[in-house]
């Protein structure tokens, strides 16, 4: 199952890439690929904007606005219910 | 002795530099399977929590391998059932009863709790290794850099799924690409679907009641007795579309054309809408003019859309900026759906 096209905020900076493979070893959707000694974006679209890439990327050469893909948390934001997870309504479980 | 000693799962003890260490039980109970169903259907469900702190497995000695987990009960069950015949140390971390990849997400599974917590526990002297195994899905809480820098010991992500983590240590600390991959597989979508039912129950239930009071509405007059007959139909197929909306979406999710979840939900409107008229079933529940059978397709598709789009806090794959580019077009198109649908049906009273 793939979700919307052309729509996720993942950034790989190229030139600060040093090829280590954490984001690759991190990514749920195996997004990443190691070519070359750098890291390549090879399933963009697969992207789900977890945020584990960035985090632990050690040269900062990925960026990513990071979020839950919740409707229900998003709703809850915009009339002021504050969080999504840990809350009693949440479904995360 | 502390007082989570005296938990059903906890099988003895270990002496390891002077602390008493509980042994943890690999296989569940009754009253493990019990818990587990009451939080599937929201019950209590955020008081299900084990007590942060270093726990074994068989007998670990300090070359033994050393698991982190949330300390959500349900995470935790997941993973001690899957150790048997191991001998592993458990280092459970307060994710205030949240599972792993929520609270990662919240920033509570991370890098301050893991290493706040393995200085707590004195980790450094029950084992001469520096290695910790994380699930792979706390990666998105956790810098693993920012660990080995903070207290020394190196992260190493597992499988993603408990039930890799044997032959994850068989083959030298290794995931392969299969273990790392998330999946949102049939029984994964419909576990989820009580939290989901209950969670909009109130709501839908609320609309079934507004449907209610409006179904009185005659000319220029009121008429009470149509509550209990048009309007109680009202209420039920609001309740009943709803309900299968919240099990069909979920079931057919991979073979509902759309990428967006609103628009997958719109096919199964549609389905429910057909069987509702078409089968006998509708006649009975009170849809005798056409007028009344259109109404009911742009109140279904409003109703089945919307829980279809809220759908996607459950699944594994979708985007925060996809979700917010999604709701931006669904929530107009829905509110329309539902306003056009009730006044369509309570034209279609009037006649």
């Amino acid at each position: 199952m793939k979700y919307l096209s052309n729509v996720t905020t993942l950034k790989l900076d190229d030139k600060k890439c040093i090829g280590c493979g954490m984001c690759e070893i991190v990514c749920p959707h195996a997004v990443f690929s190691i070519e070359g000694g750098k890291a390549l974006i090879s399933d963009r679209d697969a992207c789900m904007e977890c945020g584990a890439c960035s985090k632990n990327c050690p040269v900062c050469a990925l960026s990513v606005n990071s979020g839950v893909g919740c409707a229900t948390g998003i709703i809850n934001g915009v009339l002021g219910g504050g969080e999504c997870c840990g809350s009693k309504d949440c479904s995360c479980s | 002795m502390n007082i989570f000693q005296q938990q059903h799962w906890i099988v003895g003890s270990v002496m390891s530099q002077g602390e008493e260490i509980p042994r943890v039980s690999t296989s569940l109970t009754s009253e493990d399977i019990m818990g587990a169903i009451k939080v599937r259907l929201s019950i209590s469900r955020m008081d299900y929590a084990v007590e942060p702190g270093l726990y074994v497995v068989g007998s670990p000695d300090a070359t033994s391998p050393v698991l982190v987990s949330a300390n959500y009960k349900l995470s935790f069950d997941n993973l001690r059932k899957e150790l048997e015949g191991l001998d592993v140390w458990i280092l459970v971390l307060d994710t205030k009863g949240v599972n792993v990849w929520c609270s990662a997400g919240k920033g509570t599974f991370g890098t301050e709790e893991i290493v706040g917590r393995v200085r707590s526990v004195g980790l450094d002297k029950m084992v001469s290794h520096r290695k910790l195994i994380l699930p792979q899905l706390s990666a998105p809480g956790v810098a693993a850099h920012k660990v080995k820098g903070d207290c020394g010991f190196q992260v190493i992500y597992g499988p993603v799924r408990a039930s890799d983590i044997k032959n994850f240590l068989k083959a030298g600390m290794k995931t392969t690409p299969e273990m790392r991959r998330v999946r949102f597989d049939f029984l994964d979508r419909l576990v989820v679907v009580p939290v989901e039912i209950i969670q909009w129950a109130p709501h839908v239930f609320l609309l079934g009641l507004v449907m209610v009071a409006l179904s009185g509405i005659v000319g220029t007059g009121y008429d009470v007795n149509l509550l209990c007959t048009r309007g109680f139909m009202a209420l039920i197929i609001v309740l009943s579309t709803f309900l299968a909306g919240s099990i069909l979406c979920p079931a057919l999710l991979p073979w509902l054309p759309g990428k967006a979840f609103s628009i997958k939900g719109m096919w199964v409107g549609f389905i429910i809408w057909g069987i509702l008229v078409l089968s006998e079933c509708g006649s009975t529940l009170g849809i005798h003019f056409p007028l009344e059978a259109w109404a009911w397709l742009p109140i279904i598709l409003a109703i089945i859309s919307f829980i279809a789009m809220n759908f996607t806090g459950c699944s594994t794959f979708t985007s925060q900026s996809g979700v917010k580019r999604e709701m931006r077009y669904a929530i107009p198109v829905q509110i329309l759906l539902l306003v056009i649908g009730i006044a369509l049906w309570i034209k279609a009273g009037l006649l």
